[in-house]
């Protein structure tokens, strides 16, 4: 219970951050990715801020034999560099300039109940089954094939 | 959520995740993305303009990005938090290249917006 409770309150705080950020305003993040043009640097501070305290904080944390509620470490440990991570990150930073949305503050601007956010929300909803699908097809015609 | 749960914080995983229903890994992604949405409803009651300046653009655009955002974050296993801000911090090769080439992309769209006359 206390663990199921504890990911909503992250979920809480994650959106507090990303709108005193800046994170949740699409004509900043342009703004922010805007550098041949007129260029608003501020949510490199943002983002450099969260880095480098969670570069300290991770280490600490990485410190402790188990987490605080959980019984097991969930931590990402591929190594591998392929076509897949590139491709689907170029993917997604096209998305992300086009609109000024990622996927966190897009889920917390829903509360704006604008029309926009409505369809950028159900279209990436949609991407995120259209990529399942192709990635299920591509692994069951060629079980080998390293895209899959 | 890493001290609690011993989690990385990547909202496109566990958004992705909360798609695909699995006992024991689902509710609390749920849970995490109500918490999201609910941490929306308190920054327009207290901060509103961090919350109603949506974008203007055309609805064509906003179909588009999001499902390219969508199909990329799942593609390339992570968005802004999981990469950009977590896989950085655990000084991630593979999050380096991944946030290096969203990066670069969405400078290259925002520039080829204003080159068009769109942005």
């Amino acid at each position: 219970m206390i663990h199921l409770a504890s990911y909503f309150v992250v979920g809480v705080l994650f959106a507090l951050g990303l709108g005193m950020g800046g994170m949740t305003d699409p004509h900043r993040v342009q703004g922010f990715l805007d550098i041949f043009g007129d260029w608003d640097p501020s949510l490199a501070f943002v983002m450099m801020g969260a880095v480098c305290l969670h570069v300290v904080t991770y280490r600490f944390i990485r410190k402790r034999a188990t987490p605080m509620i959980s019984a097991h470490w969930h931590i990402p440990e591929r190594k591998d560099l392929n076509a897949k991570l590139i491709g689907g990150s170029l993917m997604f930073g096209a998305g992300w300039g086009l609109a000024g949305y990622c996927p966190g503050p897009a889920l917390t601007s829903l509360t704006s109940l604008d029309m926009n956010i409505f369809i950028f929300v159900g279209c990436m909803i949609l991407g995120m089954i259209t990529f399942s699908f192709v990635d299920r097809f591509l692994t069951c015609r060629n079980p080998k094939n390293p895209m899959a | 959520m890493l001290l609690w749960n011993g989690r990385v914080t990547g909202i496109s995983g566990i958004l992705n995740g909360a798609l695909h229903f699995k006992k024991n890994d689902w509710l609390w992604r749920v849970l995490f993305v109500a918490g999201l949405i609910a941490g929306g409803f308190i920054l327009k009651a207290i901060w509103p303009e961090t919350i109603m300046n949506q974008s203007t653009r055309a609805p064509i655009y906003l179909a588009v990005a999001g499902w390219l955002v969508g199909f990329g974050t799942v593609m390339g296993s992570g968005c802004t938090s999981g990469h950009g801000v977590c896989g950085l911090s655990r000084l991630s090769i593979r999050s380096f290249l991944a946030t290096l080439s969203f990066m670069v992309m969405g400078i290259v769209m925002v520039a080829a917006m204003r080159k068009l006359g769109v942005f």
